[in-house]
């Protein structure tokens, strides 16, 4: 690998590569990732090299991508130019995939997706629901580029937005991000041209970059797919942020959870040192910058960037009060400037396509697109990035297909541990930074779970405190113990042991909780048992005053018993743990309540819809 | 763990406070947790508080200070698995196992972990077992998965 | 520099880097806490100095031991809402300590006579620790022993010795019983030995030309090293001099 010594070499450089692949090249691109890997992508993956190999194909290129988004159906293949999508593959279709498809020009319909809503067929990645909605800014890349591959970036004009930031300098980047009004993807919102000019502006002889990649809110996974699937996104935003900033040393601090990203950002780091990219001098310029790699240890409370620092340095993830930011003093008590994956991966678009471009998609005060990770009872789960300010039906129902098996939407829930869950009547609001905040919620990473009508709302304020009283650092005893209390006294009430004294009590110390807590985990942490209560009351109050769990989820107050569908074929009872199942052969079984366990086994096991849970 | 296997990842990740995160991630790797005459041996070597190493050993979900089961089974309880009843999983395993989530069992063949999210949130309810994901898990599938690997050891438990 | 603010309406000076708590104490102005000590570095864990700060127009509620002075500031220290988030941190603090005299006089002072949460109920029994993290701190910072750590986090915290054994760089000194706001660590001596009852350390007492024990000669040792005193300074006690 030869360095690109000057900004105007890199065009030459590419132009080199688009000449090996011209844009109606014929690319089987099979998704690989993690979702698609967990369905076999890697072997459908080596299926494809063989059988390309074993049927003499020369005319099409294999490649393997990063996460295409629509985890749902994979393994996902799309066969470029045209953009056909074959769903679902697996490494026994390979072969006749590539004799009918590839050679034959046939379409094989069974692998085409299938509208739940419609049952309609759709030949083309970009026809279906799930895509045509979306302005896949950041993530339409990660199906046309193997993340191992800089040329692959490159050739999709990566760097460029680099080679651009150094031919006009630091002054002009700096206001081209500030013009764009770019806000942290990371939660907060806070908008990065600010903090950049905060950070430049402090007197040091260090600046730090710092990328968080810590992404550890349940339920999002965007930043992991970008990492995964279009590493050098990152770098480039960075090394263009160290620019503006004028910063040498850059950080990204990613989930030890991520493996595959920590790979993918090593290998994109070797590459992008080798071309020049990083380290001294970079494209011949005055700028030398280089970034490393720190692995989290397990811990949401990293995700704060005091804590998070805190971690670089070797010390435990414990949040410090922040009454001079971070970008005066953080890392080693220097200058540093934290944005999260996403953020970075916009940096590059904005300087290579203009502030004026960027401000054009999203609203006012939101600019750009977000990638959301629909998940929970949606149809079409999976990673979906649309511009900023489209309402929550839309994104649900249009793009997510609706709820599963003709159920009820009962609640969407955003922004995490530290957001909150709208009920039906909320969700022709529109998606941005303000309404979910002034909502009692937020954007936070982007994580939607839509939960449907046997969700318990109960049940997820106590599943997110639970969650957040073990991923408290500790410090404070209104988080350590405020919330580890809110948890005692919400399973008190899915256990029906609560009175409305209790519900109040719950209000009280929330907002002490949230008043005198250090850090935003705990000061955003009461924001789901709030929103829960403020718009599901009355499903609280018929666990209290009637000791009934309306979606049937709270095991104190539910029981599974067996109805007239039942065919007595016995495997209940044979699968049962508790053995509380009995019944003869062909005919109705019984469940001895004084031994069950509410495990749930029966009602997985019977195909006759026999098991009933009230 | 040989001490000098602790002190060839000390060279190489520097022998300084702020690698010690690194340090530790490294020898857990190598140890599948992490063995107290290591921590002691860090502590010495990095001339930190033996206090300030345990602290972080301590402090960190990915840390383990006791070994751990051939078969690491992970149940993943990010909040899309959640509410596809992932909490059903972790206490299915609990009842097969006979062992808390957290533990291992006595023959050191498998240890039960929980993790807050992975981001595969699409495949929930999602179980690990030693890297590789399972998606889509039902007690009773997992039930069959933990029997097969059982089967494969031996059958003797 | 010397900075102008107000406390509770009233003008006061303070210097650069001084604490809002040890300007507003300085100044006669009552705000509880039970983690601070003027020994060690303010840590924040406590959440009872809780005040108002106006800073630009903009009022928030702050820690005052970790705040460091502004000029221009306008700081309140007692309202309704300050009294009511103090009275329900007291209330937690309450069910781990029952049994310390001063929470439950400080708790008092803020109409809490008793808790309504159950009695502890933490992961581990804590025996009246409410992890305020003086002990460590003290150990650490004055001390230099570093005998004691925080493990674990969340509500599994906990505050203890490595491996939770007898701590062996500690000297025995009593400082961390002496900090202890809820005297939970607990300290004696007996049959020329020293306890440190909480972390089961017991060192023997070294005695004097006279033959008076008063300190373990672990920690004698520890001291003169640091104050680089005579081989033989600790020969006589200090009312021998």
């Amino acid at each position: 690998m030869t360095r690109i010594g000057k900004a105007s070499e890199l065009a030459a450089y590419r132009a080199e590569l688009l000449k090996k692949r011209p844009a109606d090249a014929k690319v089987v691109a099979v998704c690989c990732g993690t979702g698609c890997n967990a369905y076999g992508a890697q072997k459908v993956y080596a299926a494809f090299a063989a059988e390309l190999a074993k049927q003499g194909v020369k005319d099409w290129a294999l490649r393997s991508t990063g996460c295409h988004g629509f985890c749902e159906r994979g393994t996902l293949v799309v066969m470029f130019p045209e953009g056909m999508l074959y769903q679902r593959v697996k490494p026994e279709d390979v072969a006749e995939i590539v004799e009918k498809t590839l050679k034959g020009g046939e379409t094989l319909e069974r692998f085409l997706y299938d509208d739940p809503v419609t049952g309609e067929k759709h030949r083309l990645e970009h026809e279906i629901p799930f895509y045509k909605h979306q302005e896949r800014l950041i993530l339409g890349q990660n199906g046309q580029l193997n993340p191992e591959s800089i040329d692959d970036y490159i050739a999709l004009g990566g760097y460029l937005g680099l080679a651009k930031a150094l031919e006009h300098g630091a002054d002009w980047t700096l206001e081209e991000v500030k013009k764009a009004n770019v806000r942290g993807r990371g939660g907060g919102g806070f908008p990065a041209g600010k903090k950049w000019e905060t950070c430049r502006n402090a007197k040091s002889d260090k600046h730090y970059v710092i990328c968080n990649a810590d992404e550890g809110d349940p339920g999002a996974f965007m930043d992991r797919s970008v990492l995964e699937g279009n590493p050098h996104s990152v770098i480039e935003g960075m090394i263009i942020g160290a620019l503006a900033i004028g910063s040498d040393e850059g950080f990204i601090y990613v989930r030890h959870e991520y493996p595959l990203a920590v790979k993918r950002l090593e290998q994109a780091l070797v590459e992008a040192r080798g071309l020049g990219l990083l380290g001294e001098k970079i494209l011949g310029s005055s700028l030398s910058f280089d970034i490393r790699i720190n692995r989290g240890g397990g811990a949401f409370v990293c995700g704060e960037s005091t804590a998070l620092m805190a971690s670089i340095e070797g010390r435990v993830g414990e949040p410090r009060a922040k009454h001079i930011n971070t970008a005066i003093q953080g890392l080693y008590n220097k200058p540093s400037n934290l944005n999260n994956v996403e953020t970075w991966a916009n940096i590059p678009l904005v300087i290579n396509r203009g502030a004026e471009w960027y401000t054009s998609i999203g609203t006012k005060g939101s600019t750009g697109t977000k990638i959301f990770s629909l998940v929970g009872k949606v149809n079409n789960t999976g990673l979906v990035e649309v511009p900023m300010g489209m309402t929550l039906r839309k994104i649900i129902f249009e793009i997510g297909g609706g709820i599963p098996a003709g159920r009820k939407f009962k609640a969407v829930q955003t922004g995490g541990p530290s957001g909150g869950c709208l009920p039906a009547e909320k969700l022709d609001l529109p998606v941005d930074f303000d309404t979910l905040w002034n909502e009692g919620s937020m954007m936070g990473s982007g994580g939607m779970i839509v939960m449907d009508d046997r969700t318990c709302m109960v049940d997820v304020a106590k599943y997110f405190l639970g969650f957040l009283k073990f991923e408290s650092c500790g410090k404070c005893t209104t988080c350590r113990e405020g919330i580890r209390r809110l948890h005692e006294l919400v399973t008190a009430v899915t256990e029906g042991r609560a009175t409305e004294e209790t519900l109040q009590l719950i209000e009280d110390l929330s907002e002490t909780v949230e008043a005198a807590s250090l850090c935003a985990l705990g000061t955003t942490a009461t924001n789901p048992v709030r929103s829960t209560l403020k718009f599901f009351r009355e499903e609280y109050l018929a666990h209290v005053k009637e000791r009934r769990c309306p979606a049937a989820v709270c095991k104190t107050l539910i029981r599974y018993d067996i109805n007239e569908k039942c065919t007595g074929c016995m495997v209940c009872a044979k699968r049962c743990p508790q053995k509380c199942i009995s019944g003869e052969r062909k005919k109705l079984h019984v469940i001895d309540q004084s031994k069950c366990i509410k495990c749930g086994i029966c009602l997985d096991v019977c195909k006759f819809d026999a098991v009933e849970v009230k | 763990m040989e001490l000098s296997r602790v002190d060839a990842i000390i060279e190489r990740n520097g022998s300084r406070g702020a690698s010690l995160l690194a340090i530790l991630q490294d020898v857990q790797d190598e140890a599948n947790y992490l063995p107290r005459e290591a921590l002691e041996h860090v502590s010495k070597r990095l001339e930190l508080p033996l206090a300030r190493v345990y602290a972080m050993a301590t402090f960190f979900q990915a840390f383990h200070l006791e070994p751990r089961g051939k078969y690491v089974c992970t149940v993943c309880m990010g909040t899309a698995c959640h509410v596809r009843g992932a909490a059903r999983l972790v206490e299915q395993l609990e009842r097969d196992l006979e062992v808390k989530s957290g533990g291992t069992t006595k023959d050191l063949q498998f240890t039960v972990e929980e993790v807050n999210c992975v981001g595969a949130c699409a495949l929930g309810p999602l179980v690990i077992i030693n890297g590789e994901y399972h998606g889509t898990m039902t007690a009773d599938r997992l039930t069959k998965t933990v029997e097969g690997l059982k089967k494969a050891e031996g059958g003797t438990r | 520099m010397t900075l102008n603010l107000t406390i509770n309406g009233v003008r006061v000076e303070a210097e650069e880097g001084e604490s809002l708590l040890d300007v507003a104490r300085r100044n006669g102005f009552e705000i509880p806490s039970l983690c601070h000590h003027e020994a060690v570095a303010a840590y924040g864990a406590c959440r009872l100095c809780l005040v108002e700060v106006t800073k630009g127009g903009r009022k928030k509620l702050t820690t005052s031991c970790n705040y460091e002075v502004l000029g221009g500031i306008e700081v309140v220290t007692e309202s309704a809402a300050i009294r009511r988030h103090r009275a329900m941190v007291l209330e937690l603090i309450l069910a781990e300590a029952p049994e310390s005299a001063t929470v439950k006089a400080l708790a008092a002072e803020y109409g809490v006579t008793r808790s309504r949460f159950a009695a502890s109920g933490a992961g581990e029994d804590r025996d009246g620790c409410i992890l305020c993290g003086l002990c460590a701190r003290v150990c650490a910072e004055v001390v230099g022993a570093n005998a004691l750590t925080f493990r674990k986090r969340g509500d599994n915290r906990q505050m203890g010795t490595p491996f939770v054994e007898e701590p062996q760089t500690c000297i025995a000194c009593g400082a961390c019983a002496w900090v202890c706001p809820t005297s939970c660590v607990g300290f004696d001596e007996q049959n020329g030995e020293r306890k440190v009852h909480r972390w089961k350390r017991s060192l023997p007492l070294a005695k004097t030309e006279k033959g008076h024990a008063f300190a373990p000669q672990f920690q004698l040792f520890h001291f003169r090293k640091l104050a680089k005193l005579e081989a033989d300074f600790y020969k006589k006690a200090p009312g021998e001099r």
